[in-house]
């Protein structure tokens, strides 16, 4: 069986891999492309911790094989940072405490900003939706929302 | 297992038709990822069709909307005069799992995984859609109720695939609506569903009506007893009871980790009633 090479976008760099069909997005990130970011909670698409963004949808990157992966423009949870400077997403979810494992953390990052790029302004409720495909088995979620609402507030003010 | 993208339609055929092994459509993924992953399914292989443009669009169609089997949830639902013309339908689909699964799943793939508790079908049923079947010999419309036949199994050939859902042209004073039952608010299969479509006339009198039920039965089923149910009413409560009872008496649901049958029969109806209120209340706010 002969691999597939697939030329892709990787957080806006271009990027390429040879991968085997069988290979979900999620495996080509972490075993081929060295980005760990994206986690392997579950590998049925319950989890959300394998969140990415794929031509600016947020996808499961379990759900997705490597080879679809062809010419399209991948977002992870290592292009959120400007260098050293954290996305306010990220430090709100430091100074709220928003996690503790961490296991879920980069998707809920990832599936948070694709809410924000949207909606500037969300309600709990539309956070709380947005985020069900988002399991955290460690927080009880307040804190990731708290963290969410208080970085939207703060993006808010400075666009 | 083979990757393909073909990047017409045509080519999809063909590859379907040349291969000799176990061949599958990829559209969203979002069922065919879990079942390779847990190898329940082992095709020799896929055939991935989001790279074919005219499956990948919503075009208007004499006043109806047909649907490409490319087409994921989130499209259908930023589509406001899908949305407008289908509420019921766009609902449905929109049910489906979480913010990442929408972003994947695609009506033609919940039809065809044919899952009893699919929950686009029973709108997709009452709305009657039609589903656009493609193979070696052509193109034929099937109505959607007739491409599941049991669970996990479909009327298409082995070499057929769907290219399009057609939804058809919205009557004035008409809507449907679609509720189902889990046992969360969100990210659950469901206990039972109803898909309702109804007609008023300028009196609030229901004119025709049409009523599906999942997840109670091997395959999605269209009640017609129950849609016989409502016209003729201005939906008063006997009306109401007569198609809940209508409704339960149709469902044929096995006991599972979700919800016995008996209650199942119960919530068919209950969804049914409800439904037809929301349908009636949309249809009167056509006018
Ligand atoms: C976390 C999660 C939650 C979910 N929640 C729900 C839910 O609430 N309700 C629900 O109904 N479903 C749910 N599902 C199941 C699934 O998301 C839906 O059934 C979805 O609509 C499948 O569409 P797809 O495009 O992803 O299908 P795919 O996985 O691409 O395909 C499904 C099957 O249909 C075949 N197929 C696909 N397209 C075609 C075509 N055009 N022609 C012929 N064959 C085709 C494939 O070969 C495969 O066998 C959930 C799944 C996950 C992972
Ligand atoms: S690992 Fe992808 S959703 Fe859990
Ligand atoms: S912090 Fe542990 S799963 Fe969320």
């Amino acid at each position: 069986m002969s691999s597939i090479h697939v030329t892709t976008t990787l957080n806006g760099d271009p990027a390429e891999f040879l991968c085997e069909a069988e290979e979900t997005l999620l495996d080509v990130l972490r075993d081929r492309l060295g980005h760990t970011g994206a986690k392997e909670g579950c590998g049925t698409g319950d989890c959300g911790a394998c969140s990415v963004v794929v031509d600016g949808r947020l996808v499961c990157a379990c759900l997705m094989l490597g080879a679809e992966a062809a010419g399209r423009s991948i977002e992870t949870v290592e292009g959120m940072a400007e260098g050293d400077k954290l996305h306010p997403l990220q430090r709100k979810f430091l100074d709220h405490a928003a996690l503790q494992c961490g296991i879920c953390t980069p998707g809920l990052l990832v599936a948070a900003k694709s809410l924000l790029e949207r909606e500037p302004d969300p309600d709990e409720e539309q956070v709380r939706y947005w985020l069900a495909g988002n399991l955290c088995r460690c927080t009880g979620y307040d804190k990731i929302i708290r963290a969410v609402l208080d970085a939207a507030a703060e993006m808010r003010e400075a666009s | 297992m083979n990757y393909q993208a073909p990047t017409t339609l045509k080519d999809a055929v063909t590859l379907m038709q040349g291969d000799t092994g176990n061949c599958r459509i990829l559209a969203g993924g979002t069922d065919l990822l879990v079942r390779l992953r847990s190898e329940m399914e082992e095709p020799d292989t896929v055939i991935d069709i989001k790279r074919i443009a005219e499956l990948d669009e919503i075009a208007e169609e004499g006043g109806g909307w047909r649907i490409g089997a490319a087409v994921s949830g989130v499209r259908m639902a930023e589509h406001a005069a899908l949305v407008a013309a289908w509420p019921g339908v766009v609902e449905a689909m929109n049910l489906i799992g979480s913010t990442q699964i929408q972003s994947r799943a695609t009506m033609a793939g919940n039809l065809c995984n044919a899952s009893p508790a699919a929950d686009s079908v029973p709108a997709m049923v009452a709305a009657e859609a039609v589903a656009r079947v493609v193979g070696p010999d052509g193109a034929r419309d099937v109505p959607v109720a007739e491409i599941p036949t049991g669970p996990g199994r479909t009327s298409l050939a082995r070499d057929e695939l769907i290219a399009s859902i057609f939804l058809p042209a919205p009557q004035t004073r008409a809507a449907d609506a679609y509720l189902r039952f889990i046992p969360r608010t969100e990210m659950d299969i469901a206990v039972a569903g109803c898909g309702v479509w109804l007609a008023l006339d300028a009196a609030g009198t229901c004119t025709a009506a049409r009523v599906a039920v999942g997840a109670v039965g091997p395959t999605v089923r269209l009640v017609e007893d129950a849609g016989a149910a409502l016209v003729g009413s201005k939906l008063e409560p006997d009306a109401l009871d007569a198609l809940a009872e209508a409704c339960s008496a149709a469902a044929t649901p096995i006991d599972d980790k979700r919800g016995t049958a008996a209650y199942r029969v119960h919530v068919a109806g209950v969804l049914a009633r409800r439904a037809a209120v929301i349908a009636a209340k949309r249809a009167g706010d056509t006018t």
